[in-house]
């Protein structure tokens, strides 16, 4: 049976038919699919049915009109108008029919994230995408492709909090490796919007140390600003790579970030005039990198590490020797660093105003309380849980007959060829 | 602390200053005459040694210490002792340092010098003549007597560089072990000489092969040298191993290279820097046969003492004074800062081992030093986690700090998990990129 599409009548009469059961909407996927061709074409007499169709209950027939509408190039008049009908159909389509087919689903998403950054107005595009990720993930793991475009204009439109809550769900499912770059990177960003140094340390430390043949920017500007935010988090920066770095990271991409692993160098020696004068130097050069908010945040940190190294010397110090062996320039600014770290639970002290005493303090933390006890325990469970899935993982991964055939050609080759002097490895 | 011993403290200051009308402290330096907290009595010094080792260690001094009458009486007896040998390059050399400060007898004497060189062209013929004769006869012994001779030709004359290659080429024509470990003690002498010292490790390792043949004498010797060895590469605990073990055989025998007093000295300050009180108990104080070399130099065997008994501020004493004469020493005066500063740190760190609070007053006064400067050395060990303790610098004290064990292996666990989780989250995500590629080029491949 063919589907008659010759009319907008009889093509809108087919979708309204076949939108009920699963089976139908099955039928109705292959039919369009064959038409896909007849609708392209003729994409404009085409847009008319839409506004006879009900996204929320024919949504396949919808996506498909609707695909082939914003494939061409839009004039700017009518930008506006498809960005809300795009918005319209995210927010009411039907979960199961979209996932038939996600590749118009993600590709009429990515036209409204071009259309919303053309209009300047990357804020009408987060919560649509957000949703639209959510309908289009088969599970919370999955990367989409739609991430990264959700994580810049998050980030444009500086809505770092809804941009983490995305980044909370663990990732593990990766169709392009471009996409988890991406991901990793803006998603590093806005971690440091939202001062959770630690989570994008992990972000960037992934792009550094993903499996890559070749050099990528994204993976150059995420080491530079791994390394800035490995100092102010860690204040301490270790230049060597972890072994599973890829090796053409490893040996690129210290090259292409010099002035940042001078900077690190810079700020090993604790010493912060010097620190501040090489910035001074390279003003220019961070700028042009777009880091030097953050260049400035390494700086303060290095007060503050300086200020933490006298807690495990000293039991007791005046404000004036914190200020004298901190290198900061008056003992009224000392108890302003002094202050923030204790706020910042960064470390415990008191301050005695009256005789200008600081007395550190141990970690009043006794692991008693039914909290912390809590916490350790809903640790255990989420280690355990990791745990079964690394033994998951590998029990697939060695029943990959793909995998198997490599590995059972490596071992034949060590017993067979030891006196073979070619490597065979390159004709595989 | 002991404090009766301070008064001595101010005697660093005048170290430089003459104090033989002291009686008793004269009849001191000449039972003991290297090594004192008064100044070197170089020709006392110069006594110990022969041969090259002499007139270097001479013209060392003569460049470090700083102090003209010192540095003219220490170039004449090299002048002196140049005159004796044959080494015309070395007597231009400290000549020239001399400028004629010394009057006529000690100017240029070309005289001399020409007679000696011309010497040396004739012996070189004659020995270039002999060793040709004995190659074409192809007698092994007298070939290798022959580059002997050569090799001890060029060492009289300075050539140390020619020296070393022909005491070399003797070794393919050594028959006994004997010849060899005559071979290997010629290259020491001549590496030590040049500074050499990866070729003294070397060569005392295979003179040591030939264990059955070795005098005590002779492993003394190698101990020496390779106590030098080890001191010039910084490894001070093995140093101190080498110097320990070496027998009281050695006597004057190796006065060409070092003397039984700074075995004592090398020996004793290594130790201390390096070893910890168990060691040094059972390795340098119960040690009978490097009781016989500390005998030798009362102060270093007192310093050693003063430390195994907590008696720092002696201790520190006897250093300080010692301090000036040993920069002097050719071989140690590189390591003396260095060991100093190691050995101060473990007396630090001893101190404070006992106590759960330190008044930082009484320490200051039992290592002669100002609170503040005591509290920024302690504050560097701290850091360094070499002392257990946190400073109370409102009140002066230092309190030892007890790790609370439960808080510790909670905190520890904690974090582990926290990097677990990580660590396995990162590696799947890597799998699962691997596979990707895997995948991908699978797929190009069908």
């Amino acid at each position: 049976m063919n589907l008659n599409v010759n009319s907008v009548d009889s093509l809108v009469a087919e979708i309204q038919g076949l939108s009920g059961s699963s089976q139908d909407v099955n039928h109705l996927n292959n039919l369009l699919k064959q038409s896909e061709d007849v609708i392209r074409s003729q994409a404009a007499s085409f847009a008319s049915c839409l506004t006879q169709l009900e996204p929320s209950i024919h949504s396949l027939g919808y996506l498909y009109v609707l695909e082939a509408c914003t494939a061409g190039p839009i004039p700017e008049a009518q930008a506006n108008e498809l960005v809300l009908s795009v918005v319209r159909f995210i927010d009411v389509c039907s979960v199961e029919q979209i996932r038939l087919v996600p590749d118009k689903f993600i590709s009429i998403c990515k036209r409204l994230h071009e259309q919303v950054m053309k209009l300047g107005a990357p804020m009408r595009a987060v919560a649509p995408l957000l949703t639209a990720i959510r309908k289009i993930q088969p599970s919370p793991e999955h990367l989409t492709p739609l991430h990264p475009d959700f994580l810049q204009v998050c980030l444009l439109a500086k809505c770092y909090k809804i941009g983490y809550s995305i980044l909370e769900d663990d990732v593990y499912e990766v169709d392009q490796p471009r996409d988890f770059f991406l991901y990793c990177y803006y998603g590093g960003m806005i971690c440091i919007g939202q001062k959770r140094f630690a989570k994008a340390l992990e972000l960037f430390h992934n792009v550094v140390t993903a499996p890559m043949s070749s050099m990528n920017a994204i993976a150059v500007e995420a080491y530079k600003k791994y390394i800035l935010v490995s100092l102010i988090h860690l204040r301490q920066f270790s230049a060597t790579f972890p072994k599973y770095t890829s090796s053409v990271a490893q040996r690129n991409l210290k090259n292409f970030s010099q002035p940042y692993i001078e900077l690190a160098n810079s700020y090993s020696t604790g010493n912060i005039s010097e620190l501040e004068a090489f910035v001074q130097a390279n003003q220019e050069k961070f700028e042009n990198g777009n880091n030097l908010g953050l260049v400035k945040q390494v700086v303060s940190s290095m007060y503050k590490r300086n200020i933490q190294r006298l807690t495990q010397t000293y039991l007791t110090l005046s404000l004036q020797d914190i200020a004298n062996t901190a290198q900061i320039s008056t003992a009224k600014e000392a108890e302003m660093h002094v202050l923030e770290m204790i706020e910042d639970g960064e470390i415990y002290a008191t301050i005695n105003q009256k005789d200008g005493m600081v007395r550190f303090l141990e970690d009043p933390e006794e692991y008693k309380t039914c909290e912390m006890i809590e916490h350790i325990d809903s640790s255990i469970s989420r280690i355990m849980k990791l745990s079964k899935k690394l033994t998951t993982m590998d029990e697939s991964m060695a029943c990959d007959p793909l995998y198997i055939s490599k590995v059972g050609r490596e071992r034949q080759r060590f017993d067979f060829d030891d006196f073979d002097g070619v490597p065979q490895k390159f004709n595989l | 602390m002991d404090t009766e011993e301070e008064a001595s403290g101010q005697m660093t200051d005048e170290i430089y200053t003459n104090g033989g009308d002291d009686e008793s402290l004269s009849q001191q330096q000449q039972r003991r005459p290297i090594i004192s907290g008064e100044q070197l009595d170089i020709e006392a010094y110069a006594a110990l040694y022969t041969g090259r080792t002499k007139i270097s260690r001479l013209i060392f001094i003569a460049d470090k210490c700083g102090n003209v009458s010192m540095q003219l009486e220490a170039l004449r007896m090299a002048y002196d002792e140049i005159k004796k040998g044959e080494n015309t390059q070395l007597f231009r050399e400290v000549v020239q340092k001399i400028d004629g400060r010394l009057g006529p007898n000690y100017g240029a004497d070309s005289g001399w010098m020409d007679a000696v060189d011309r010497r040396a062209d004739q012996r070189k013929e004659k020995l270039e003549n002999e060793l040709n004769a004995y190659r074409t006869n192809l007698i092994k012994e007298s070939i290798r007597m022959g580059y002997n001779d050569f090799g001890d030709f060029y060492y009289a004359h300075g050539a140390l560089g020619d020296a070393f290659k022909n005491y070399v080429r003797t070794r393919d024509y050594c028959t006994t072990a004997k010849h060899i470990i005559h071979m290997c003690l010629n290259a020491i002498l001549v590496s030590i000489e040049m500074g050499q010292f990866a070729h003294v490790t070397s060569y005392v390792s295979k003179a040591e092969q030939n264990k059955n043949d070795l005098d005590p004498i002779t492993i003394a010797k190698l101990q020496c040298a390779a106590g030098l060895a080890h001191l010039e590469a910084k490894k001070y605990k093995h140093a101190a191993r080498k110097f320990l073990e070496t027998a009281p055989e050695l006597g004057n025998n190796y006065s060409e290279v070092i003397a039984a007093q700074d075995v004592a000295t090398y020996g004793g300050l290594c130790a201390l820097a390096s070893f910890d009180r168990a060691e040094l108990k059972a390795k340098v104080i119960d040690n009978i046969n490097f009781r016989n070399f500390l005998e030798l130099v009362p102060e270093v065997r007192e310093l050693i003492h003063d430390f195994y008994s907590s008696h720092y501020a002696s201790c520190l004493d006897y250093l300080g004074n010692l301090k000036a004469n040993l920069l002097l020493d050719i071989h140690l005066h590189d390591h003396v800062e260095m060991l100093y500063t190691q050995i101060r740190n473990k007396a630090l760190i001893q101190y404070t081992h006992p106590f759960v609070s330190v008044d930082l007053n009484m320490m200051a006064n039992a290592f002669k030093t100002t609170v503040a400067g005591l509290q920024k050395e302690l504050e560097a060990l701290i850091t360094d986690n070499q002392i257990q303790a946190r400073i109370d610098s409102h009140n002066k004290i230092l309190y030892a700090r007890h790790a609370d064990q439960r808080k510790a292996t909670f905190q520890r666990v904690l974090q582990t998990g926290v990097e677990f989780d990580r660590d396995v989250r990162a590696m799947l995500l890597r799998a699962n990129l691997i596979k990707h590629d895997f995948n991908l080029k699978a797929s190009r491949k069908i």
